[in-house]
């Protein structure tokens, strides 16, 4: 649609910017005050410059968290995104049966987050549990509370159960938009199942499949709840992932210096990534 | 093929519903049968579970607490976002795009870094411990989504009928509430879905903006832990009770949500 140049418009959309100024912006500065001073108490500060972030970025427990994020992120993305693409191919196209799949598909992502931890607590715990009970019942010895191993396997497959279904909502829409003629096409010439999907389906899900990436990698960035709900970042450090270290810092030890700096580099890279994602879109919808 | 297909989607489906059923399962158990074996269904059926928290105002005040703030939230993102959707989708003006991307970080961001400046912030203009506080705070996530989305929907309509409008001599307001609003009704409802939805499951933020008198009934659920362990039967029951709004709000706008993922924004 081309849009009219009109500097009024800026009246429209006054109050979606003082609100969000208001909840971005002040908190915002309050970090980045925090992270160039010393603060003993409100009285007693020294500014010490770029002092924490050096800490910071030479801190172990940053460098392992950040490590065990970016793994976190790519196995999620690396399941959920076939797994999704999958699932929406297989979904019934219209009827009855199409609405009552989104429905269901839809649940878990209407739990609260910390139920769905609840939910995985319950299910994987080997005394009361269906899938621990079953699964050392099977001979297989699994105990996410204190195997390393266990229990980050159970937090990726507690996201995958919890997300999967954005990724194949997202498809599935995206599979409706294309209309019926390119499967004709292909039909008469005798396309491979194979075929259709590589040269018709997956581009057409090109920019769909660019939000549904961008989403889950944000989200599985930025992941607290659930493995603090299940696993409390344990057994040791082994699912303690970035919000958490920075939780622990900033209301556990009170390490208001470091925990700002951290919050600052934590964001700058969510930011990076989520700038490249926008480009990619924007490009992708000119060059439609 | 088609087997096939259906093996798939009866498996996955499978894969998400065993877990809701163990804790509805749970739910209708008393501790002891609980703790006692592994029941695929409740042998002993009891609704007190969900007695306790009924009786209880500690618990059902958590509901309401979340009810309310979260409602709150919705009709204050959807009032703010609906102008600025409509300048985004109808106008060009002086810094749009890098504002659109600004409005857009601020879904990215991880609730983790807002934490303590929040905790700071409404304490200091005293808003600590208020509905207000929390359901201002999630605005920071979903006014951005819900100017997002309503983008893709006004984007939708054209614009002869705005301008039919103005030449036919409604003032901007008139023509916004009277003829511009009903024509997206489906897209309104999506965006307050998502609204209820991403407010509705959100834990950080309330946890902390909150102690007694808006405390959510995501943190009443701590309480379920106490000195002789963890009260199972009413954890469940009470996880039950979160997952009902939901699936309620879900079943109004089911017709609507797949259009608005069709557009591909969430």
């Amino acid at each position: 649609m081309n849009k009219v140049p009109n500097n009024h418009a800026w009246w429209l959309v006054l109050p979606v910017f003082a609100l969000v100024a208001f909840s971005a912006i002040l908190p915002m500065m309050t970090v980045v005050n925090y992270s160039v001073q010393d603060i003993f108490d409100p009285s007693t500060r020294f500014f010490v410059g770029a002092d924490w972030y050096r800490q910071v970025l030479q801190d172990p427990r940053l460098h392992d968290s950040l490590l065990r994020q970016f793994v976190f992120s790519a196995c999620v993305l690396a399941i959920e995104i076939p797994l999704g693409i999958a699932v929406a191919l297989c979904m019934p196209t219209r009827g009855r049966w199409a609405s009552l799949c989104l429905i269901v598909l839809a649940i878990p992502l209407l739990i609260p987050w910390n139920v769905v931890g609840t939910i995985w607590q319950i299910f994987g715990r080997a005394d009361i549990g269906l899938l621990g009970w079953t699964l050392n019942a099977a001979g297989v010895s699994y105990n996410y509370a204190s195997n390393t191993l266990d229990a980050w396997v159970t937090v990726l497959v507690m996201d995958v159960w919890h997300w999967t279904s954005l990724v194949a909502l997202l498809c599935y829409s995206g599979l409706r938009a294309i209309p019926d003629v390119y499967y004709q096409a292909a039909r008469i010439d005798r396309a491979s199942n194979w075929a259709v999907f590589r040269y018709i389906q997956l581009p057409k899900l090109k920019s769909v499949l660019l939000i549904a990436v961008m989403l889950r990698f944000m989200d599985s960035f930025m992941i607290y709840t659930e493995p603090f709900v299940l696993t409390g970042g344990g057994p040791g450090n082994a699912t303690t992932f970035l919000s958490q270290t920075l939780t622990k810092m900033a209301v556990g030890q009170f390490d208001l210096g470091p925990a700002a700096a951290f919050s600052l580099i934590y964001f700058l890279i969510i930011l990076l990534v989520s700038w490249l994602f926008y480009t990619a879109m924007t490009h992708n919808d000119q060059t439609r | 093929m088609h087997a096939r297909k259906l093996v798939v989607l009866i498996v996955f489906v499978a894969f998400l519903l065993v877990p809701i059923y163990w804790l509805l399962n749970m739910s209708f158990k008393s501790n002891t049968e609980i703790l006692g074996g592994l029941t695929l269904w409740p042998r002993d059926f009891t609704l007190d579970n969900y007695r306790v928290i009924f009786t209880d105002p500690a618990w059902y005040g958590g509901y309401l607490n979340s009810l309310y703030y979260v409602c709150l939230n919705t009709a204050i993102s959807l009032s703010v976002a609906l102008p600025a959707a409509y300048a985004f989708s109808r106008y060009r003006f002086l810094g749009d795009r890098h504002l659109f991307f600004w409005l857009l970080t601020n879904r990215m961001a991880p609730p983790a870094v807002f934490l303590l400046p929040f905790f700071q912030l409404y304490s200091s203009i005293g808003l600590f411990d208020t509905h207000i506080a929390v359901a201002l705070a999630h605005c920071l996530f979903n006014v951005p989504l819900a100017v997002w989305i309503l983008e893709g929907f006004m984007s939708g309509v054209p614009k002869e009928i705005d301008e039919t409008a103005y030449i036919d001599g409604y003032s901007f307001p008139r023509f916004f509430l009277g003829i511009f609003l009903p024509l997206i009704r489906s897209g309104i409802g999506v965006t307050a879905f998502f609204c209820f939805m991403f407010s509705w499951v959100e834990l950080l933020l309330a946890r902390t903006l909150t102690s007694v008198d808006a405390k959510p009934i995501v943190s009443v659920m701590t309480r379920t832990v106490s000195a002789s362990g963890i009260d199972w039967g009413v954890l469940a029951a009470a996880g039950v009770l979160t997952i009902l709004p939901g699936m309620l709000v879900i079943w109004f706008v089911r017709n609507h949500v797949a259009k608005g993922f069709a557009l591909g924004r969430v």
